[in-house]
């Protein structure tokens, strides 16, 4: 749950106050540039200590809070 | 002289750009020639500073007495150490310490700038007249970006300050921009400013290669290369040509070779257009597209561009990664901007 929660802050200083499910496809809201897709990657990796690797980074594992919260969770577990 | 190449230029006021001290009361005016040279290093795409110990408000009144105010970025007037002054005006611009250089009549100044910033070329206001002959104030290429350089950054200073006043998310920021992106195929008249994007580029870059005016100019002659390059405008005017994408075409594939963009346009999302432009463009002409990307110490956020783009790793020798776009995905611009397409029939 705090992991989400977190993931969602993250997200909300982007979107805003628009309206944002847990399942909602953030890039579907064309929401894609390179320096959030870079932020968005670094947010992951130092907030919760994990590393990805390059088949991690893929629009699959970015494309919604729930998503993100998935792969984070993976990724923790294998730390 | 070294190649070195001055990108700033940081005036003195009393006694180096004008007769007299202004705040001695003395009745000031312009030395000879300095409105030239001011024009001509503003032409030449060299941006120009002040630092000068003087009272702020009756100082750039006089400025604009003289109408030259609007040369100055980031002009620093006040009491504190000149070498402080010629930090915030590199801190403002985000260029090296390594291109500018200070022009003041009085050593002691020079020497104090000298001491604190090393790198800082240092010029005594008696050799003005020799500035414009002097190699370091002639860039290799005078482009269309080189003379509008000054308008670029003035108009960059204005959206990053409202930007910091701007109080909603950043997506709804980027629509009252109303950016307009061009996508078009490079002609010679490209090329200076494509080869001068290249050099400036490192973080940006998909492979790290750096091409020459010559190379670049046999890609737009070849039939098996097409070069596209990408400009950017927005209500506050234009950036100028911000992107180039480089690919080979093949029997049923074609292959980017190169990928980049001006660091100034990082968050516009100038590499997932010039990236969704050619997913489309290969759709329609029926063919699989590749990618070629080599990782350097700095480009990894183009790594993550390709990939956010809908790229899969097809191999990966460390040193060099291929990538392929899956053309299944959905490809339309983002919203908050619009797009032309002026690359013509092919």
């Amino acid at each position: 749950m705090e992991t989400k929660k977190k993931v969602r802050d993250f997200l909300s200083r982007f979107i805003g106050n628009a309206k944002i499910n847990d399942e909602d496809n953030i890039f579907d809201k064309k929401l894609v540039n390179s320096l959030f897709a870079m932020q968005l990657v670094v947010f992951v990796e130092n907030e919760f200590g994990i590393v990805l690797q390059n088949e991690d980074l893929n629009l699959e594992n970015f494309k919604s809070i729930n998503s993100i919260t998935d792969l984070i969770e993976l990724k923790k577990d294998v730390a | 002289m070294d190649k070195k190449k001055i990108k700033c230029v940081v005036w003195d006021l009393d006694r180096t750009l004008w007769e007299g001290i202004l705040s001695e009361g003395d009745e000031v005016g312009l030395r000879n020639g300095i409105l030239t040279i001011i024009k001509e290093l503003d032409r030449r795409g060299i941006l120009q500073s002040i630092s000068s110990k003087n009272e702020y408000i009756p100082t750039m009144k006089k400025l604009k007495e003289f109408g030259i105010e609007e040369y100055f970025l980031y002009p620093q007037i006040n009491w504190g150490p000149k070498s402080d002054s010629i930090k915030r005006i590199q801190e403002a611009l985000n260029i090296g310490i390594d291109s500018f250089a200070f022009i003041d009549d009085q050593m002691f100044e020079l020497e104090e700038v000298k001491f604190s910033c090393p790198e800082v070329e240092c010029i005594l206001a008696e050799r003005t007249d020799e500035l414009l002959n002097m190699e370091m104030m002639m860039p290799r290429f005078i482009t269309d970006e080189s003379s509008k350089r000054r308008i670029l950054y003035m108009n960059d200073k204005k959206r990053r300050e409202l930007e910091e006043v701007y109080d909603g998310p950043q997506q709804e920021f980027l629509k009252t921009l109303k950016m307009k992106f061009t996508i078009s195929l490079a002609t010679e008249k490209d090329l200076k400013r494509l080869e001068e994007l290249t050099i400036r580029t490192h973080q940006l870059n998909s492979t790290g290669n750096v091409y020459s005016y010559d190379e670049l100019r046999q890609f737009i002659h070849s039939n098996r290369y097409e070069v596209i390059v990408a400009q950017l405008d927005d209500k506050y005017g234009e950036y100028g040509k911000i992107g180039l994408l480089l690919y080979e075409k093949r029997d049923g594939q074609w292959i980017i070779k190169l990928l980049l963009m001006s660091c100034r346009v990082m968050s516009k999302g100038v590499g997932s257009i010039l990236l969704r432009y050619i997913i489309n463009d290969a759709k329609r002409a029926g063919v699989s597209l590749i990618a070629d990307f080599t990782p350097t110490d700095k480009n990894k956020i183009m790594y993550i561009t390709y990939k956010f783009a809908g790229f899969n790793e097809l191999s990966n020798e460390g040193e060099s990664i291929r990538l392929e776009a899956d053309m299944s995905s959905l490809s339309s611009y983002p919203d908050y901007v619009e797009v032309q397409e002026d690359t013509g029939e092919r």
